[in-house]
């Protein structure tokens, strides 16, 4: 399809064109967004609740206020993120101008996901433009209200020919695909994720990967069960359970189960009251496929509570399923979806063993009173983040990098470090065109003579405690004079 | 590889990254605290370095010891396994740091693969946490994509044609000596060597005797005899280099020896676009010259081709240098100078689009190498505080959740 070459190249020639590079235009860029999502809020929570049936309060802290934060974020800072940082020098390079300069890369991609598809197609826009990229916006067609929204509403406050948005599916995803970038940010499953970097490798192109996994979540016997279960409760039934980072399954003792059972009743009580159907504030599957999917997982399992499904509104009801086989179909995918498996251990190495046979998660969660047993799940385990006596929350925290390992991902970004995802930074050393006489050592011919004076030119640290800065210019200076004289 | 040129590389460059990393590793492992906003104020926030557990290590032929032992030391830093593979066209490298780790470090934790390209094909199929590839474009490709079936972080330290414009302004004797030494250092073989100038017509007649002279005083009036001038790695190599030859005119050198592999220090005049040495990175002693009208053209030269592990810019006229890294994009950049930037350890190594993606050296090694993991560890207690973001969801909710989580900006105004 030449579409896709002709919208990627127009970007191409406006990234070339420079105009994206100044800091004045990214902020009036960044400016724009901010004026977008406070003037089309309305239509921007329409849009969710059509996707999701996820209410305005819901959708407005779910997703649009991260977004705020992120841009405020960006506007206050970029002026200090896109400086030039001078770094350490040695001996040799004393006397010469040393630092990191952080450049855009080009023309970047991003590729949305459905779950929140507001955010996850707008945080990575905010950090490819405060570094000064081209961005092709790809939303996923699954949320097809908030996809023809961002579609519609861009090209209305930024810069058409540096930001454009591409819709469609799987054939046009892959035809955009084939077309060469300076980064692909995708946000998705594994399994495309992989097509991404295979497609990606062949332009040599840096890739970000939000994936996902089965987030475990460990609950120890020493623990407040009441905060606990009312703080999981919330992280796996919001968005329906369809949250990459949501509390996958549950790790712990048999004796406290049926009390962990309970208390997420409690919970799920106090939140959505006796008729979850006819609460506002739960939300739907996003389509009849998923639905079909989750409802499988529920085959031949004990279900502690909750069940009940429609399949007309895509509803499912929070579910728990106890004592839960590792073997069972409910534990091989992530899951995506109200139902709360709990499984059995003994202690809390055997938890860290379950975890560890496993894919390396997205996220980690681990509930206990004991600091100690927190670390010590933490330093045994590997994952994307993690999350200690809650769940969700180290995601609404931008200087921490968020991003997955292994299977879950590669990359991160929030904050600063989606500014450094995607920027190139540039090694630079400007040295004196004059001051021939200390490179002397390192051309032939060469001596023993040399050799020493290299050694003591790289190898003695440069402690600026031991002595003071004016002393070793000053060494510095005789040191050339003296080799100036020796070898000329 | 001639032996001052080797112990510099080889030696004391690694040794350099050794006595870095052993200084600084307490301070590079411990978990960085990050700020916290409103919500998180009485939580603990940091950042943890783990390790990614297997990385494979993939070293090139040009610096058979450095090109494995640089990247080797930040893994070995990070906590992680390492299996190495050196190249295997240069087999006494190969063989000895076969023989040489096993010596000195834990065998089960550190393996030395010795494998032919089919071989290397073959143990690209494991999975690996991580790759770190040296090497050119063409091969990196294959990496990334044997990499991408079991969603392996990587990093490619490729390469491509560095250009170097010289600019009317400078002082032509210091200039062709720092180019000199940068192109015939590991007679061309390196990956950051200045692959051609760019100057006018004017300049590359006060070069030609300058660049002369510069040789003459590094090698000597025959370099074949010169103990300081290497040789040209493999015969196929050889070849691939000899064919350069026809661009251009040759000014100086241009001898060649098959059963050495010996290719003179080589400079060729006017060469144009189209010639066989403008066509692919030249990892050889020959330098190029292409004449440019002014630094305008040098720029768009190299803009319109794929972007270069290195640029280099000399000029007396610092706007001069400052404008040519401005408006070009590369891995990195050395004004009036060659190849030193990747002496300091404080800056990124590395390469951008076909010249390479990630980077390496000092502590951008250890932090290639781990995965850098947010945590946030929270207190079981002041759940009161949690009840805003819980349903029922209210306005009033809603609005105290907003004042919470909003970051604050400070003088903006002015700006816009």
């Amino acid at each position: 399809m030449e579409k896709m070459q002709q919208v990627v190249g127009r970007a191409r020639a406006a990234f070339n064109s420079g105009r994206c590079r100044s800091l004045e235009f990214r902020l009036q860029q960044l400016k724009a967004l901010e004026r977008m999502v406070q003037e089309k809020e309305k239509e921007i929570l329409a849009a969710i609740k059509a996707d999701l049936h996820k209410c305005g309060h819901n959708a407005y802290s779910h997703e649009l206020l991260g977004v705020l934060g992120e841009l405020a974020l960006a506007m206050d800072k970029l002026p200090s993120w896109a400086a030039p940082q001078p770094v350490k020098k040695n001996l040799l390079t004393m006397r010469d101008e040393a630092y990191i300069c952080p450049e855009p890369l080009g023309v970047v991609l991003i590729i949305g996901a459905w779950n929140y598809p507001f955010v996850l197609v707008m945080q990575p826009l905010i950090g490819a433009i405060a570094a000064g990229n081209a961005v092709v916006v790809k939303p996923s067609e699954i949320s097809e209200n908030t996809a023809r929204l961002v579609a519609d509403l861009l090209p209305q406050y930024l810069d058409r020919e540096l930001y454009p948005v591409v819709t469609g599916g799987v054939p046009e995803t892959t035809e955009l695909l084939t077309q060469r970038f300076d980064h692909i940010l995708y946000t998705g499953n594994s399994a495309v994720g992989k097509i991404v970097m295979a497609a990606a490798a062949k332009h040599l192109t840096p890739v970000t990967l939000e994936l996902g996994g089965k987030s475990p979540c460990y609950i120890d016997k020493d623990c407040d069960l009441a905060v606990a279960c009312r703080r999981i409760t919330w992280g796996k039934y919001m968005n329906c359970g369809q949250t990459c980072i949501a509390p996958d399954y549950i790790l712990c003792d048999p004796s406290i189960q049926s009390k962990v059972v309970e208390n997420i009743k409690a919970a799920l009580q106090e939140f959505y009251g006796e008729d979850v159907k006819s609460s506002p504030d739960y939300e739907r599957i996003i389509n009849k496929r998923h639905f079909k999917r989750i409802v499988g997982l529920l085959e031949g399992q004990k279900i502690a509570h909750g069940g009940q499904t429609d399949e007309a509104s895509c509803f499912i009801a929070p579910t728990i399923l106890t004592d839960v086989s590792p073997e069972s179909k409910v534990m091989e995918e992530e899951i995506f979806g109200p139902v709360l498996p709990i499984l059995t251990v003994k202690s809390v190495d055997e938890a860290i063993e379950f975890i560890n046979r496993r894919e390396k998660p997205l996220a980690l969660y681990v509930f206990s009173n004991n600091k100690k047993l927190i670390k010590r799940v933490i330093s045994q385990t590997s994952s994307g983040g993690v999350t200690g006596n809650d769940v969700i929350m180290h995601f609404f925290l931008s200087t921490l990098p968020f991003g997955g390992v292994g299977n879950s991902g590669m990359g991160a970004y929030h904050g600063k470090h989606s500014f450094e995802t995607f920027s190139h930074r540039r090694a630079c050393l400007i040295k004196d065109l004059k001051m021939e006489g200390t490179n002397k050592l390192r051309y032939p011919p060469s001596s023993q003579k040399k050799v020493d004076w290299a050694k003591f030119f790289l190898l003695k640290r440069f402690n600026k405690g031991r002595m003071g800065l004016a002393i070793l210019a000053l060494l510095g200076i005789v040191a050339a004079v003296v080799i100036k004289v020796s070898f000329t | 590889q001639p032996s001052f040129e080797a112990y510099f590389t080889e030696i004391l460059l690694c040794k350099n990254e050794l006595n870095g990393t052993l200084n600084n590793l307490s301070h590079w492992m411990k978990d960085e605290h990050v700020d916290k906003n409103l919500v998180t104020q009485l939580d603990s926030a940091f950042i943890r370095k783990d390790p990614y557990g297997v990385v494979l290590i993939i070293a090139p032929w040009n610096y058979p010891i450095h090109l494995f032992l640089v990247p080797l030391i930040g893994a070995i830093a990070a906590g992680n396994c390492v299996v190495v593979k050196p190249s295997e066209t240069t087999k006494n490298s190969e063989r000895l740091v076969a023989e040489m780790l096993s010596c000195y470090l834990d065998n089960d934790c550190f393996a030395v693969v010795t494998a032919s390209v089919q071989e290397t094909t073959r143990l690209l199929e494991n999975k690996f946490d991580y790759i770190f590839f040296t090497g050119t474009p063409s091969v990196g490709r294959i990496i990334m994509t044997a990499a991408a079936k079991h969603l392996t972080p990587v990093t490619l330290e490729l390469g491509g044609k560095n250009p170097c414009y010289v600019s009317d302004t400078c002082d032509v004797q210091n200039v062709a000596q720092r180019v000199a030494w940068g192109r015939f250092f590991n007679a061309g073989q390196t990956c950051i060597a200045p692959d051609y100038i760019l100057c006018s017509v004017e300049m590359q007649e006060k070069l030609m005797p300058a660049l002369r002279e510069a040789i003459t005083e590094f090698f000597g009036s025959n370099p074949r005899e010169s103990p300081d001038f290497g040789r040209i790695v493999g015969d196929k190599q050889f070849r691939r280099v000899r064919a350069l030859l026809c661009s251009g005119r040759v000014a100086i050198g241009g001898q060649t020896d098959e059963k050495e592999r010996y290719i003179a220090p080589t400079v060729l005049a006017d060469v144009l676009p189209s010639d066989p040495a403008m066509q692919e990175e030249i990892f050889g002693p020959i330098l190029p010259i292409v004449v440019v009208a002014n630094m305008d053209e040098a720029i768009d030269f190299i803009n319109a081709r794929p972007r270069p592990l290195a640029i280099y810019a000399f000029s007396c006229d610092s706007k001069v240098v400052n404008q040519v890294l401005e408006r070009t994009s590369s891995g990195g950049f050395c004004g009036n100078d060659t190849l030193m930037h990747v002496t300091l350890t404080s800056l990124p190594f590395g390469g951008i689009g076909s010249s390479g993606l990630g980077k390496y050296h000092g502590k951008f090694t250890f932090d290639t190498f781990s995965h850098h993991r947010g945590c946030l560890h929270r207190n079981m207690g002041l759940e009161a505080l949690n009840a805003l973001r819980y349903p029922p969801y209210t306005q009033q909710k809603l609005g105290l959740l907003t004042a919470t989580f909003e970051i604050k900006r400070k003088g903006m105004c002015t700006l816009l």
